[in-house]
């Protein structure tokens, strides 16, 4: 091995043991704060026992999980049904390696370390575990293995709720994924690249994408949603109807194991509205976080951080604001609405890229991104307040005459006209 | 190094399509297919195919198995699917793995050189040279760019074949849905 290949192979280790201890850490206290959160939206404490201020709580579930008896349902697929909590597990996971965390740092050192040899290293250092050149592209691919988890959970676990959550999530996962990965072709007309890196340097260089390309941004968002079977798409688990639908047999640290990689994908998939839309790790109005300063790559972390964080924020709030969508509209949400948005909005997007180009003549990307953001910013009111019509922003609202508030507050009392609901 | 991870994915791949014939529960052979896919992706990825990679990642082992375990699931077929088992059953395969057999010997004897050579006698529908100057391929890759240097001879020299193609699968699609919908 030359010292240049050791060189690498140390920084890799180094940031894989970081990034993962960081990535389960993280998760374990996020469950904390879905906890926190839901308490504070519900004008409750939340748990504020274990530790200061409930800071110790995760590791007490831990703990609990860990001693916990472990059961198995009767006739059940004894090998498959240990393997299930492991294959969600285990993608979710694998994800938090390929996205960039932070602007490249310029690193350089020579040193010998005794028997293990000179190590060396020169230039910039991507703050990513794997600088995959095939990009989103891994996460979509990967992020789709998780089905399996809970797939073979539905049905090794030989219940009916369990087999019903786990056909739910399958067909649901299928249909969004598609609409995902439509959503994000936009992203690579745009940028000519799949690479995370290429991607936020595009976006250093011109507008954040949510600005250009609003519809991908909502498409994928919403489809993020579905994929991680969080509300209110959550019909996997929808414990009103299937009791807790895939995980209903499962017992501690398996279930445990469910749990830490539902949180682990909601951490991706606000990594990836940060990363795709948001500029990740992009501080913006300047260009001086790609010098690969020290500081200037703490500061770039801290941005990706709170980009990050108000998404994983976000995905929290909705789910204790919104109800569950039914199962018929989830589905025609997907194929019927999302779908043909993001296959229009392709050409919509492609066809203004080369009116711009070929005919116009633009060729400043910012120009262009300018452009681009116009054309969004009518499409989105197009979309949104006219072809619409009550699909997505009032989603599980009957079609039907709306009730009104005075006949809410004093059913007997009668109708008074002029206080309808606006529409 | 690169020749022992190939191996590593390579018996993985062997195996695990062996042992999706071998299996007598449909969801286990459906499971090992998936692990065959898989390490097929890992293969190409070795090969410096990342996209074809990620792709096979993404619609095989994504989409179409997960398509196949869905189906397998539905149908709940228990363990008394050994209809093939009879003796009819085992000569129908020995006939079939005596063709693919046979047709391996065939690809067997195509030696890189000779295929080189009846490429370059061949008469060349299109001059592979302009799609694939020499070098081009690893030079993209190099530059990270892998999808434009699958998208370039792809949209420019070789569209129109690519267009028939997705005709052919737009044929499918009608097909299946007219078999499903009893009235359009």
């Amino acid at each position: 091995m030359n010292p240049e290949l050791k060189g690498y192979m140390l920084l890799s280790v180094i940031k894989m043991l970081v990034v993962f201890t960081v990535v389960l850490v993280g998760v374990a206290l996020l469950t904390l704060l879905e906890r926190k959160v839901s308490a504070w939206m519900q004008n409750r404490r939340g748990p504020n026992r274990v530790g200061w201020g409930g800071l110790l709580q995760p590791a007490a579930d831990g703990l609990k999980n860990i001693l916990k008896e472990e059961t198995f349902p009767a006739e059940a697929n004894r090998l498959l049904f240990l393997l299930a909590p492991a294959m969600s597990f285990i993608p979710a996971l694998m994800l938090s390696a390929v996205i960039p965390f932070a602007a490249p740092l310029r690193l350089d050192f020579d040193f010998t370390a005794g028997p293990l040899g000179r190590f060396v290293h020169h230039g910039l250092m991507p703050m990513v575990v794997a600088d995959v050149p095939v990009g989103f592209l891994f996460v979509l691919a990967i992020s789709s293995m998780g089905v399996y988890g809970i797939a073979l959970a539905g049905w090794a676990s030989n219940s009916k709720y369990s087999l019903l959550g786990g056909l739910r999530a399958t067909a649901q996962m299928i249909s969004y994924e598609v609409a995902m990965g439509m959503s994000l072709i936009p992203v690579l007309l745009l940028s000519g690249n799949v690479s995370f890196s290429s991607i936020i340097l595009e976006q250093s260089r011109t507008l954040w994408f949510v600005l250009p390309l609003f519809l991908s941004f909502f498409i994928f968002l919403v489809s993020g949603f579905a994929e991680t079977n969080r509300l209110p798409f959550d019909l996997p688990e929808a414990e009103s109807e299937l009791i807790a639908g895939y995980h209903s047999e499962y017992s501690a640290m398996k279930f445990s194991m469910f749990f830490i990689a539902e949180y682990a994908n909601v951490v991706t998939v606000s990594a990836m509205v940060a990363t795709l839309f948001f500029g990740g790790w992009d501080v913006p109005f300047t260009r001086a976080d790609e010098s690969g300063v020290w500081y200037w790559v703490i500061l770039s972390h801290l941005m990706f951080f709170a980009k990050t964080f108000f998404w994983i924020f976000f995905i929290m709030w909705i789910r204790w604001t919104l109800p569950r969508f039914r199962y018929d509209q989830l589905m025609a949400l997907g194929w019927k609405f999302l779908l043909p948005v993001a296959l229009a909005y392709i050409m919509v997007i492609s066809g203004a890229i080369y009116a711009l180009e070929h005919l116009a003549g633009v060729t400043s990307p910012l120009t262009r991104a300018m452009a681009l953001t116009v054309v969004s910013l009518v499409l989105g009111i197009l979309v949104f307040r006219v072809l619409d019509r009550g699909v997505i922003v009032s989603g599980s609202q009957p079609r039907r005459q709306r009730l009104e508030p005075d006949l809410l507050r004093n059913p007997l009392g009668g109708r008074t006209d002029g206080v309808r609901v606006a529409s | 190094m690169e020749s022992v991870v190939f191996y590593i994915f390579a018996t993985a791949a062997v195996l695990g399509g062996v042992m999706c014939i071998l299996q007598r529960s449909p969801v286990a052979s459906a499971l090992w297919l998936m692990s065959t896919m898989f390490s097929l992706a890992a293969l190409y990825v070795l090969l410096g195919a990342e996209l074809i990679g990620a792709f096979q990642v993404l619609v095989y082992v994504g989409a179409v198995l997960v398509l196949f375990l869905f189906v397998v699931m539905l149908l709940n077929l228990g363990q008394r699917s050994n209809d093939l088992r009879g003796p009819s059953g085992i000569a129908a395969a020995l006939v079939i793995a005596g063709l693919l057999g046979i047709e391996l010997l065939a690809v067997w004897r195509y030696t890189p050189s000779r295929l080189a050579a009846e490429v370059a006698q061949g008469p060349a529908m299109l001059d592979a040279s302009a799609a694939f100057p020499a070098g081009q391929a690893m030079r993209q890759a190099a530059a990270h760019n892998v999808v434009q240097s699958v998208a370039e001879p792809l949209f420019r020299t070789y569209l129109i074949p690519f267009e028939i193609t997705s005709v052919l699968l737009l044929a499918a699609l009608v097909g299946a849905v007219v078999l499903a919908k009893r009235r359009i």
